[in-house]
């Protein structure tokens, strides 16, 4: 039965859903004419949500007999991803606009993932955890084909439905043989179970995780299954690939580790080698593929997956530290992406977007302010003090040497060598080449802004660290004090 | 002794000017002018003010004077943390006082992008003194790291005809040194729990740890140096970069690595340090000779010179590593001779770059004739990079001999060939480009230093020739700091020594 007590916890996903299929109706009523109204209202619907979560108490509360949980973990996550979704929206309108793909559905969708999202965060249970998943996955695969008339963008869709729900799959089945050999598909019961001296998780429990780690290192584009991002980040329009780019990301990361810490906290041992595996091969790929790429949104996902890789190293460190490292590394994280592909959405011509990295030729010329900017995110992407992007990498490596993890860690350091090759690729191109002609300044204020606070978030971020390396710890906390 | 921030104020007031350049709009001319003045004036001003550091240096301390503490990042107990002693109020000086002569040095030789430009070099001043300045760990490597970027920019923007590849290879050369160290950095802080560099003098580390992080601080600093076999970066940096550029490069960045030997290598990981000794005796020596023979068939004038780089900063590092009270001052000495006179000779080179446009030592021959000035400012700094007695170069290679005399014989002796060759082929080097016939056509208009050349070239031999003269003013106000820095050696090795003595 659900209480009145159950509603608290989850009321920020109850007012989202709620206002998503108001806006839906609003939209299909008004038709496309509506389009602009509403996307702000996404906008807005998104920020009643981040005030709704922020009012709710610090203190760990669980609803419907434990499916659905909140702390500050998941106060954390979902700020972030919040933020991530309402910046996708604001960035799409011009863009929308532009390509002639102006819909009301595209913010509602939106919205519709982000609750999505927000349930993974929030999921203590296997059933609501692949509610979640799926809610979220089944927009993104309608938004990844949003410019149905390209075949690209079809494409890109389609790739992505495919493989998403092969990895749902794999994810159903590595459930369905934890609960069969378990018992349960409760974090908490499942984390009792494998505590104590005598507890043996069985084969098929192990089994079970590995197939639920395949499914997840899926959503979170890590080698080796990686395959779909950069066909999915190329064909996709571009507001939904930088939307791609964080907020699923960023769920998947919280839900990853949520899984990982919580009911197997226990079997440390079992799936570390797993993740550490994961990890630097990611950091490896990431790094080395990226090289040989012209166009700058494929160059954008395989960084992504060397990032995915540099954040996994503090899963695998499974410390405390380890984790605050990967909050630390999201936030800044979302700051570099978004900013990132404000500059990619600035790129046009004559009207058209151009995507090739050799489009940016002598961008320092023509546009010295956007030069500026592209240069901080990508020096901050390869990890140069005092950029933003050095204390994402710091902290990760921190818990990494803590844990004794010296292999990992130097691997770790030597491929950000190698990726920081192809971000000063891109510097070298924008500031050493001569000019191409300068691009059309129709990309509309807000992506300026969104630029400039996001640039200057990135290289400031130094001077005064401690807001979010104090959130990242008190959520990184939460889930070593419970267990 | 004053509670005023005069460190911070050093380190960030280039930033402002820097700041200040950014605002400037209008027309291209008035931009350029208007960027030039103002980077110039910023950096007079911080040289005057860093003048303050020297004038109000407590010399009988080897404590850490001007400290600043503010707490950064209070979770993990890291400070802004900034301090000068003996050895490092001397490089920030130098990087104040080249500041200002490479702006003035391109003055003319920019003449595209000179806002970025000059906002560039300001910030670089920033960075690299903050970094000898920071007495934290993660400080030092925040501001070690980030002069990459300008430098990155300079070359790659402002060099000549191989620059793309010039300022990857640096940048990616020293990137891989300096990530090593950050691990080492790292191990160190979950080892003693902290990063503050003034608690880790005083603290003893795990012996066999101590191998290991030496090594990664090896890495970076000796990429940094550059040694032996890691210095190809140096030679096409040096030949790629704006004459500007060179000056920095030579003058204090590479000064960046045999500090970082100094201040954390040597009393941070004793044990290590000795260890190893014979490594960096080898590698210095085999620097000193080869390089010294690469540069002697050199057809260029930078890359002569950047050769030449390498083998005296060979001498630094054998000065270092003799662990004599002589062999370290000779080091520091030496650092900050090197410091004035290659980068002297950098801005000799590039006087004539920018009348003819080549490099090449066999398009000249006969200056003399045409450039007595020129002619004999170049000759006082080739007698100084060879060492002459009465110029700053000899001070210093004579106390690193000393030194290594006491240390080690056949490294002593070994060196000393350097010196030789060193005279070799600077002089060679002179005979080449400003004696001989005065046959080519192009030279035969050439003119002499403008005033503002001689202006760029008065502050340098002044100082060359004061250190040399009358080494006294600087030896003084180093001499408790290194002394100090070898007392705590000795007390190191004793105290390791009588554990083993105890386990046995």
């Amino acid at each position: 039965m659900v209480t009145t007590a159950d509603i608290y916890p989850v009321l920020p996903e109850l007012i989202l859903a709620c206002l998503s299929m108001a806006l839906l109706m609003y939209g299909v009523f008004r038709g496309d004419k509506a389009v602009g109204s509403v996307s702000w209202l996404a906008v807005a619907a998104l920020v009643i949500t981040g005030i709704a979560i922020s009012s709710l108490p610090d203190a760990t509360q669980t609803a419907f007999r434990g499916q659905f949980v909140v702390d500050q973990f998941a106060r954390f996550m979902k700020w972030l991803v919040i933020l991530g979704s309402a910046l996708a929206v604001v960035m799409s309108m011009n863009y929308n606009e532009r390509e002639g793909i102006k819909r009301f559905e595209f913010p509602v969708l939106i919205l519709f993932a982000t609750l999505g999202m927000l349930l993974m965060v929030s999921a203590n249970d296997l059933l609501s955890l692949y509610v979640g998943l799926e809610l979220q996955s089944l927009s993104l695969y309608v938004i990844a084909a949003f410019r149905r008339d390209s075949t690209k963008s079809s494409e890109a869709g389609l790739k992505y439905f495919v493989l998403g729900a092969l990895s749902s799959g794999m994810l159903l089945y590595g459930a369905s043989m934890i609960y069969g050999f378990a018992g349960t598909t409760q974090f908490e019961k499942l984390a009792a179970l494998f505590i104590g001296p005598n507890a043996d998780p069985g084969v098929g429990v192990i089994v079970g995780l590995v197939f639920l780690l395949a499914g997840l290192a899926f959503k979170v584009s890590a080698v080796p299954f990686h395959m779909w991002t950069p066909d999915v980040y190329e064909g996709a329009p571009t507001p939904v690939t930088a939307f791609f780019a964080v907020a699923p990301k960023i769920a998947a990361i919280a839900l990853l580790i949520r899984v990982m810490i919580g009911p197997f906290g226990e079997l440390f041992a079992q799936w570390q080698q797993i993740i550490i595996f994961i990890s630097i091969a990611s950091m490896l790929l990431g790094a080395l593929a990226a090289i040989w790429q012209t166009n700058i949104k494929r160059l954008m996902a395989y960084s992504s997956i060397g990032h995915v890789g540099y954040a996994l190293v503090g899963l695998a460190a499974g410390s405390e530290e380890g984790i605050r490292g990967i909050g630390v590394y999201m936030a800044i994280y979302l700051a570099m992406n978004i900013g990132t592909f404000c500059c990619i959405l600035s790129m046009r011509r004559q009207g058209l977007l151009v995507e090739g990295i050799s489009d940016l030729s002598g961008l320092a010329r023509n546009h010295p302010m956007m030069a500026a900017a592209l240069a901080i995110f990508m020096f901050s992407m390869a990890g140069i003090p005092p950029l933003a992007g050095f204390f994402g990498k710091l902290y990760v490596f921190m818990a990494a040497v803590n844990e004794g993890l010296y292999v990992l860690a130097i691997i770790g350091v030597l491929t950000s060598v190698i990726g920081a090759y192809y971000y000063l690729r891109i510097v070298k191109i924008m500031y050493f080449d001569e000019p191409l002609d300068a691009f059309d300044r129709t990309a509309g204020r807000e992506i300026g802004v969104i630029m400039t606070v996001t640039g200057l978030f990135t290289l400031l971020f130094f001077i005064f660290p401690s807001p979010i390396v104090s959130a990242a710890s008190k959520a990184a906390a939460v889930l070593f004090s419970a267990g | 002794m004053i509670d005023f921030p005069i460190l911070t104020l050093t380190t960030f007031l280039p930033l402002i000017g820097a700041l200040a350049i950014l605002m400037i709009r209008g027309d291209d001319r008035i931009v350029a002018r208007n960027a030039r003045a103002t980077a110039l004036w910023t950096s007079l001003a911080t040289f005057v003010v860093s003048i303050f550091l020297w004038v109000g240096f407590d010399n009988s301390t080897a404590n850490f004077q001007f400290v600043e503490k503010v707490s950064w990042i209070p979770s993990f107990g890291i400070n802004y943390h900034m301090g000068v002693d003996g050895i490092s109020v001397f490089f920030v000086l130098l990087s104040t006082f080249l500041t200002p002569i490479c702006i003035l040095a391109s003055w003319e030789s920019i003449q595209h992008r000179v806002k970025e430009y000059m906002i560039a070099f300001l910030v670089l001043e920033t960075l690299m003194v903050g970094m000898f300045c920071a007495l934290d760990f993660i400080l030092f490597y925040i501001f070690f790291e980030a002069v990459l970027i300008p430098m990155f920019l300079i070359i790659g923007i402002w060099g000549g005809q191989r620059r793309v590849y010039a300022a990857f290879k640096f940048f990616l050369y020293t990137l891989t040194g300096s990530v090593l160290m950050l691990i080492a950095i790292l191990a160190i802080y979950f080892e003693t729990e902290t990063t503050d560099v003034p608690t880790l003098l005083k603290t003893a580390l795990d012996p066999r740890m101590q191998l290991w992080l030496w090594l990664a601080f090896f890495a970076s600093f000796a990429v940094k140096v550059p040694m032996w076999p890691v210095h190809t970066w140096l030679p096409d940096a040096h030949v790629e970069a704006p004459t500007a550029g060179s000056v920095i490069l030579a003058g204090v960045l590479l000064k960046m690595g045999a500090y970082g030997f100094l201040r954390f290598s040597v009393p941070i990981l004793p044990y290590a340090t000795e260890y190893f000794t014979p490594l960096i005796y080898t590698l210095s020596v085999i620097a000193i000779i080869y390089t010294s023979l690469v540069a002697l068939a050199q057809e260029d004038m930078k890359k002569l010179i950047a050769y030449s780089s390498v083998a005296h900063m060979g001498f630094v590092t054998i000065g270092i590593f003799t662990l004599t009270y002589q062999g370290v001052q000779g080091a520091v000495v030496q650092m900050i001779s090197h410091g004035f006179v290659s980068g002297a000779l950098f801005l000799c080179v590039g006087v004539i770059y920018d009348r003819i446009h080549t490099r090449e030592i066999s398009r000249y021959g006969g200056l003399v004739e045409r450039m007595p000035k020129y002619a004999v400012v170049f000759m006082v700094f080739m007698l100084a990079s060879v060492g002459l007695p009465g110029t700053s170069g000899f001070v210093g290679e004579f106390l690193i001999l000393v030194g290594a005399f006491k240390a080690n014989t056949w490294v002593a002796a070994l060196a000393t060939t350097g010196i030789i060759l060193g005279a070799a082929y600077m002089l060679f080097l002179y005979r080449r480009v400003v004696f001989g016939k005065l046959e080519k056509d192009d030279l035969k208009a050439i003119l002499d230093l403008n005033p503002r050349e001689i202006a760029i070239f008065v502050p340098l031999i002044v100082v060359t020739i004061w250190m040399g003269v009358y080494p006294a003013p600087f030896l003084e106000v180093m001499d408790a700091s290194i002394a100090n820095l070898i007392e705590q050696h000795k007390t190191a090795m004793n105290a390791l020594g009588s554990v083993s003595l105890v386990g046995k």
